[in-house]
């Protein structure tokens, strides 16, 4: 997994609430065995016609808009848990979602991909679209380790929550699976006492 | 003070506290299928390891499988591929899988339960949302994504956040026509499709007691749909009744002890829950989505509402763009209006109960001339289980067709879509955009809603 620490970007608004994974990502293109080359489909149906000619009025089609952090609305990543979602997003380009509200498991699922998904509140993530409106250069930086998000051109911060252990790794690169294989023998001596009928 | 069912089952799985809110958790088992665990064997292959406990794994392939014909090989490509991968990967890691041909094959939240692979008490995950299924046996259950699936493969343990616990009790008794897929239908309508977000719900209240284990299984399921991670119901007799005797159930003297186990699970009297809603049973009609998420549901025979009728802010905001994909307007009735496509199945409503309840309407009826349905079993055991009943001549006579299972136009990974802008009355738990095929339009209801329609060619209540 790749570093994370400071994010200075300009961003691209998506003001719309409850994205589920399926518009991130549909199914059909979940075929894929590697983790890579989901970026081309993401949000497809919202970004290509069906003759797959690009559709003028998507934001990702919209050359004024660029950049490593995607702004969107409430309840982002709601629906499958298709992990898909979160790697279209990073092969996309992003590296941070900010948002008022995520789904649960996109949540955990962008934080295993180097995805870095910030809760702002719905105040702070209307002056982001409000500001991104006005000047799409509007520039954001997103700290990791002081857990900060700035609106730079109002100098206006908010703090976001992420667990130690999550930040630790996604500054360090390092993930999950590498600590859990540390607890091995506790694993195996829970495993002798657990309950079990059958 | 008392704990709730969540904790109970918890606690019992907490291998190494991390932090004060973390907790290492024993994944007693893990269900996968083709669509989320290719990338996750690659993962754990690249670290030079092997699936850690392939006994606790049970494979199914059901997400991209066809429908017709599946003793043929896939004839898409890609869904082929991705089918032998599954195969290839549970063949190197020693893991069991109910593939295409085997008699256990299925949906992976049908075959859990139908096998007794889903026993009270367990901590079930799968890379798959709906995993929530499984909660109806009182376990905890829930989806994961991908890089949980690799880790569960490398140390059978997940590094998980404990979440709030929200009860939701249904007390009273069901109107006639009401189904379970209503009740959820209903809630979700009231609580909105993030309002249980963060939470692990216990659903509760005699309504909900007097629910077979199936219909049970439909409310859990669509746990996720509001948001909650789970959804789970304590163990009782009706519980104990369904699994057992099932293939991998414990059996004689395992099954008493087990038993006994189960019957303690459950919330205490003065347990706490963060957050609880109470629901009569009286007020629970069918019902049917208008909009593009599962939240957007309103009794049958209501109107599609206005702005200003919503009380959910986020639902007020979803409103134009949900209704412009639908091709509806506020104000408009959707009893009576024409749709050509219903589809019954998916891991919500496509067990043996569903089959039965559709077929004992449908019986002595013709669908309309305009109706394209679909019906998909959710497994093989419960296909030939219908066989045997009799219910596929029963809807042969009826014009329906019984094909063979798996998730089908639930998610058109398959070939089984509704297309563009066409209308799908669906007993599937999802109508956000494109789910069923791009551009097309769902509408979600109950079996029996479903049957009615698909009778009538227009959007009915069942007599």
């Amino acid at each position: 997994m790749q570093k994370i620490s400071i994010i200075k970007s300009t961003a691209v608004p998506l003001p719309e609430d409850n994205v589920d994974t399926d518009q991130i990502i549909p199914a059909r293109f979940l075929k894929a065995t590697s983790r890579e080359g989901f970026g081309d489909n993401l949000f497809r149906d919202w970004r290509y016609e069906s003759d797959g000619s690009p559709k003028k009025d998507f934001v990702l089609n919209n050359n004024k808009y660029q950049g490593e952090i995607l702004v969107a609305g409430k309840n982002f990543g709601s629906g499958s848990s298709r992990e898909h979602a979160a790697w279209a997003l990073y092969d996309y380009g992003f590296r941070v979602v900010i948002s008022s509200f995520f789904a649960d498991i996109f949540k955990s699922n962008a934080l295993n991909n180097g995805l870095l998904p910030v809760q702002v509140s719905e105040q702070f993530l209307s002056k982001i679209f409000a500001e991104i409106e006005k000047d799409p250069e509007t520039a954001i930086t997103v700290d990791l380790p002081e857990q900060k998000v700035t609106l730079n051109s109002l100098d206006l911060s908010e703090n976001f929550e992420v667990s130690d252990y999550k930040k630790k790794c996604l500054i360090n690169g390092f993930d999950d699976i590498d600590y859990i294989l540390t607890l091995k023998n506790e694993i195996i001596d829970f495993e002798k006492q657990r309950v079990r009928f059958s | 003070m008392g704990k709730t069912l969540f904790e109970k089952v918890w606690e019992r799985h907490v291998v190494h506290k991390v932090s004060p809110s973390t907790d290492l958790l024993y994944i007693d088992k893990h269900l996968i299928h083709e669509v989320t665990s290719p990338q996750a064997f690659s993962g754990i292959e690249k670290r030079g390891l092997k699936v850690f406990r392939p006994e606790n794994t049970v494979a199914t392939a059901d997400h991209n499988v066809p429908t017709k014909d599946q003793h043929l090989p896939i004839r898409e490509a890609l869904s082929r591929k991705q089918v032998e991968k599954l195969s290839e990967n549970c063949k190197n890691h020693g893991i069991e899988l109910y593939g295409l041909g085997h008699p256990y094959q299925g949906i992976v939240h049908v075959i859990g339960p139908e096998l007794g692979i889903t026993q009270p008490g367990m901590t079930i995950v799968c890379g798959d949302s709906h995993t929530s299924t499984h909660g109806a046996f009182g376990s905890i259950a829930f989806g994961i994504g991908t890089s949980e699936v690799e880790q569960v493969f490398a140390t059978q343990c997940l590094l998980q956040k404990k979440p709030k616990t929200m009860r939701i009790v249904v007390n009273g008794k069901l109107k006639n026509g009401v189904l379970s897929k209503d009740i959820i239908l209903y809630i979700i309508s009231k609580i909105s499709s993030s309002g249980g977000t963060g939470f692990f719900v216990e659903y509760a209240g005699s309504a909900i007691e007097s629910l077979s284990m199936e219909a049970r299984m439909t409310i859990c399921n669509m746990s996720i749909e509001m948001g909650a991670r789970g959804g789970m119901i304590a163990p009782d007799e009706t519980t104990f009744e369904y699994v057992k005797g099932r293939e991998f159930a414990p059996a004689g003297e395992d099954f008493e002890r087990a038993v006994e186990d189960w019957s303690q699970l459950k919330s205490d009297s003065d347990a706490d829950f963060d957050s609880e809603y109470i629901f009569d049973a009286a007020d629970i009609e069918p019902m049917i989505t208008y909009g593009t998420n599962p939240g957007m549901g309103i009794k049958i025979d209501d109107l599609v509402p206005a702005e200003s009728d919503l009380n959910d802010e986020n639902a007020k905001k979803s409103l134009a763009k949900s209704l412009s994909y639908m091709g509806l307007q506020t104000g408009e009735k959707l009893l009576g209006k024409p749709v050509n496509y219903v589809f019954i199945g998916s891991c919500t409503n496509s067990r043996i109960e569903d089959l039965r309840l559709v077929a004992n309407y449908v019986k002595g009826k013709k669908k309309a001339e305009n109706i394209t349905a679909l019906f998909i079993p959710g497994s093989k055991q419960v296909e030939l289980q219908a066989k045997a009943e009799g219910i596929d001549k029963i809807f042969s006579e009826a014009g329906f067709e019984l094909r063979e299972p798996g998730c089908s136009a639930c998610l058109g990974m398959n070939e089984d879509k509704v297309p563009q802008g066409e209308y799908c009355v669906s007993t599937s738990n999802r109508n956000f955009e494109g789910r069923q095929g791009p551009g097309a339009r769902t509408l979600l209801a109950s079996p029996l809603t479903a049957a009615a329609t698909a009778i009538n060619g227009f959007i009915s209540i069942a007599e």
